[in-house]
């Protein structure tokens, strides 16, 4: 096929495309107006029925608390498939010690990356806290803080080093601190089931006002759980990136 | 508040700004800094979804798109890169 050919192809495929895909704008309800039930409803409904200002983690760890089971799962999945898969890589390279004879030289960390890096841990590791125990007062939630918080350790590697790194993060730790996360989210729903409830039904008192940090019973709570299996999880899977990448200069 | 006039520019302006910041990620070719365009663009949509009054969607995309993304893509490089050597 000429170049020619290929550009007429490419025309009549893309002609094809915006046609469909202006056919299917026509349909579209107007700029900024929902016609579903379902959002003018929840609005109304959850502050009062959950106590959490935080509308989306109503959502997100109540109302549909069971999705968000199976997505906090498949981050699970993926740290440990990644920790499988590497750990196989670890092993290859044990059978062939001749390829780390490098005579590549590693520029030192400058000093200016270093204290920027070591300025920044602290705030980053309040910061992902923060918002991970606020989902139920702000927009924020497990999952943002979570990855905020796993960036504060890679900070302390681009600090510092590989080692410190591992000392402050180890793996056992981490595995140990993921599956409690993943695992305490379950047991939430489960103990529900326990007390003749629907599963993940908010069974916790829900404080005195809507607004306040101890308000919102499960939600928080659950935030916590998604909050350091996130963490636990994006920490584990940098971490064995950098093994795999450093092992040499570690 | 912010008027609706003004809330419109900035959401045109910011759509614009994607679409801008989406074809320089494509077209840049050395693979660094892909990724370090990749992550401005992470930025961009962020903005785009703050624009767009989704503020949990905006700190998801950037914890991932900005931070988590670059830096798992960037470790990957730095892999493939020893490998070739």
């Amino acid at each position: 096929m000429t170049a020619r050919q290929r550009l007429w192809f490419f025309a009549i495929a893309a002609a094809g495309l915006v046609a469909c895909l202006l056919w299917a704008f026509t349909g579209l309800p107007g700029f900024g107006n929902y016609p579903g039930p379902y959002g003018q409803e929840i609005l109304r409904q959850a502050v009062a029925q959950t106590h959490a200002t935080g509308v989306v983690s109503a959502v997100n760890f109540e109302y549909r608390g069971f999705d968000t089971v199976g997505e906090e799962f498949i981050l699970f999945t993926a740290a440990a498939g990644m920790s499988v898969v590497l750990r196989r890589l670890r092993k290859e390279r044990q059978t062939e010690p001749a390829e780390e004879a490098g005579t590549r030289t590693i520029p030192a960390t400058s000093s200016a990356v270093r204290v920027a890096a070591l300025l920044l841990v602290g705030p980053t590791a309040v910061l992902g806290w923060w918002l991970a125990s606020h989902a139920q007062t702000s927009p924020s939630g497990g999952f943002q803080g979570g990855v905020i918080l796993a960036s504060a350790f890679i900070l302390v590697y681009l600090a510092g080093e590989f080692l410190t790194f591992r000392r402050l993060s180890p793996v056992a730790l981490l595995d140990a601190v993921e599956a409690a996360g993943a695992g305490g989210f379950v047991a939430i729903g489960l103990a529900a089931i326990a007390m003749n409830l629907p599963f993940l039904d908010n069974y916790l008192p829900l404080g005195q006002y809507p607004g306040a940090i101890s308000s919102s019973g499960t939600i928080a709570l659950i935030s916590f759980f998604v909050g350091i299996e996130v963490a636990a999880a994006f920490t584990a899977i940098i971490g064995e990136l950098l093994e795999q990448t450093l092992l040499r200069r570690a | 508040m912010i008027s609706a006039g003004l809330m419109n520019t900035l959401q045109v302006t910011v759509l614009v700004l994607v679409a801008a910041g989406a074809t320089v990620v494509v077209r840049t070719r050395s693979r660094i800094r892909q990724v370090l365009a990749l992550s401005v663009y992470g930025m961009l949509l962020a903005i785009l979804f703050l624009a767009f009054q989704a503020p949990d969607v905006t700190l998801s995309e950037l914890t991932v798109g900005a931070i988590a993304l670059p830096i798992i893509l960037l470790l990957a490089i730095a892999k493939v890169r020893k490998r070739e050597q």
